[in-house]
């Protein structure tokens, strides 16, 4: 594997090596020197285009952890808000000798484009591409569910029938596109429950069924996992609903709904969590809330997976 | 491709009975003793060292005194070989911490894994002593290793493949040589 774009193009083998090897990171993480020399002297760098923090520190940790070099590269106050392109940008860290970069952009593509443009030779990481993917997300989100139904047994396996409802701005989300690539690969049963107009066109191209109504939805599928999309407030360019009271009555997680939830179901959400909008603050503290949980296997899917692209001879 | 058998299951045996009665004679008695074996076959041998030890020293625990230690992420060769698969590690519940620590490895060749080894104990403790432990010494060290206990010395030329089964893991139980 030489970059990570899209869930899309793991295969099952590959998102389960990654899975396992984050097992043995989260032992690592554990230990009282939390860092291992396997990256000693190669370069990582952070190029975030767009805001982030929990992303950010996560990669910057996990890099750190394996030992390697990490430059953080964020656009605001820096050479591209003097209006320098992306090109020019990745030939700079090119010279510098970037040997891994972790891409967030607010443009659907941009990592890919990162990869087979030839500007830059290292390994890319895509952290997020405007509305199309954010396959760490989706593996640490795997990695968690992983590790709340199977314990300490979960190595080597998958999510076979796993029943994973997506909750929210099904539309503008990357993480549900990446999720529902890398859930389908790992065998869950997925459903999705959006108001319609935060749905894609059409939406039986994602490749699970729609509910229009969470109550229903929840009784229905009686889902393992609800996963609650965040209500992306920064695209929200039209009227996709009447008012957040309104989404937060028919969309939002709230304490009712808690209550409608199977015993062993959990509530996972990839934050920066708009508590009150689409999940409840009863619901967010709850012991089935995952939330703190995906934040910590963030860092040991995010070292798994520059193991795995920056060991072995990748040519 | 030829293949010639050096060591049978019988001498195998042999070869791990003396290995527990010297590490016990070096270490003048089993107590603070953790047998630290390498994946996959390292962990298989540890085990049966530790067992031929608890056979004469009854008070011996076998089963806490072996753990496993996965060097992968310790590697200086991870750049230039195919991504390898991280295992497990895991220290006996008392640590290692001042104890004697024996490492276990199948067969010693380059020293590199052994390196790494060392490399990877430092993060569970700082024990009182390190030793080594190989079934099979081949020989071409690439770095001032050498192992305290060995089961068999084999001249080999660097061509040749040396390949121990063990019946834990595999079919056979033998070490052979393929040229």
């Amino acid at each position: 594997m030489k970059h990570l774009i899209s869930a899309k193009d793991l295969s099952l083998d590959e998102a389960l090596a990654i899975l396992d090897t984050a097992e043995e990171m989260a032992a690592v993480n554990d230990r009282e020197v939390k860092k291992l020399p396997t990256l000693r002297g190669r370069t990582v760098v952070n190029l975030f285009f767009e805001d982030s923090t929990r992303t950010r520190i996560s990669f910057e940790l996990a890099a750190k952890r394996l030992s390697a070099d990490v430059i953080n590269f964020s656009a605001k106050g820096s050479s591209v808000s003097k209006g320098e392109s992306l090109k020019d940008t990745a030939q700079t860290l090119e010279a510098m000798g970037a040997e891994a970069v972790v891409v967030r952009h607010h443009a659907s593509g941009a990592a890919q484009n990162l990869a087979e443009a030839g500007w830059i030779g290292g390994h890319i990481v895509n952290a997020g591409d405007g509305k199309h993917e954010h396959p760490t997300q989706a593996l640490l989100d795997a990695f968690t569910m992983r590790k709340r139904i199977h314990g300490s047994a979960s190595r080597g396996r998958d999510l076979n029938g796993v029943r994973v409802l997506i909750v929210g701005d099904v539309l503008h989300s990357r993480v549900a596109r990446s999720n529902l690539h890398l859930l389908r690969t790992l065998g869950a049963e997925i459903r999705l429950v959006a108001p319609p107009t935060l749905l894609p066109a059409d939406p039986a191209a994602l490749g699970a069924a729609t509910y229009f109504d969470l109550d229903v939805a929840l009784s229905d599928f009686k889902p393992d996992v609800v996963m609650m999309l965040r209500v992306q407030l920064e695209r929200m360019n039209a009227s996709f609903f009447p008012t957040a009271r309104e989404y937060a009555r028919q969309w939002g997680f709230s304490a009712d709904r808690l209550g409608l939830l199977s015993e062993h179901a959990i509530v996972m959400h990839p934050g920066p969590m708009n508590r009150g909008l689409e999940i409840s603050s009863e619901a967010a503290d709850s012991p089935r809330s995952t939330v703190l949980e995906q934040v910590a296997n963030g860092i040991s899917v995010r070292m798994s997976v520059l193991y795995h692209l920056m060991s072995g001879d990748a040519n | 491709m030829s293949s010639r058998t050096v060591l049978a299951a019988a001498d195998i045996d042999r070869a791990v009975t003396r290995i527990a009665h010297e590490i016990v004679e070096a270490n003048q008695g089993t107590s603070d003793l953790v047998l630290l074996g390498i994946p996959t076959r390292g962990v298989i041998l540890a085990q049966r060292i530790a067992a031929a030890i608890a056979r004469n020293y009854p008070d011996f625990d076998s089963e806490a005194a072996v753990g496993r230690l996965d060097i992968t992420m310790y590697r200086d060769d991870l750049a230039s070989n195919p991504t390898k698969v991280v295992t497990e590690s895991r220290v006996p519940n008392g640590g290692i911490a001042g104890k004697t620590v024996v490492l276990v490895d199948d067969v010693l060749f380059s020293g590199r894994t052994i390196r790494a080894a060392l490399d990877a104990i430092q993060e569970f403790g700082r024990p009182k002593c390190v030793k080594l432990a190989v079934l099979v010494d081949r020989g071409h060290r690439e770095l001032p290793i050498r192992a305290d206990f060995v089961g068999k010395n084999l001249p080999t030329s660097r061509e040749e493949r040396i390949r121990v089964q063990l019946n834990e893991s595999d079919a056979d139980n033998q070490v052979v040589i393929e040229a």
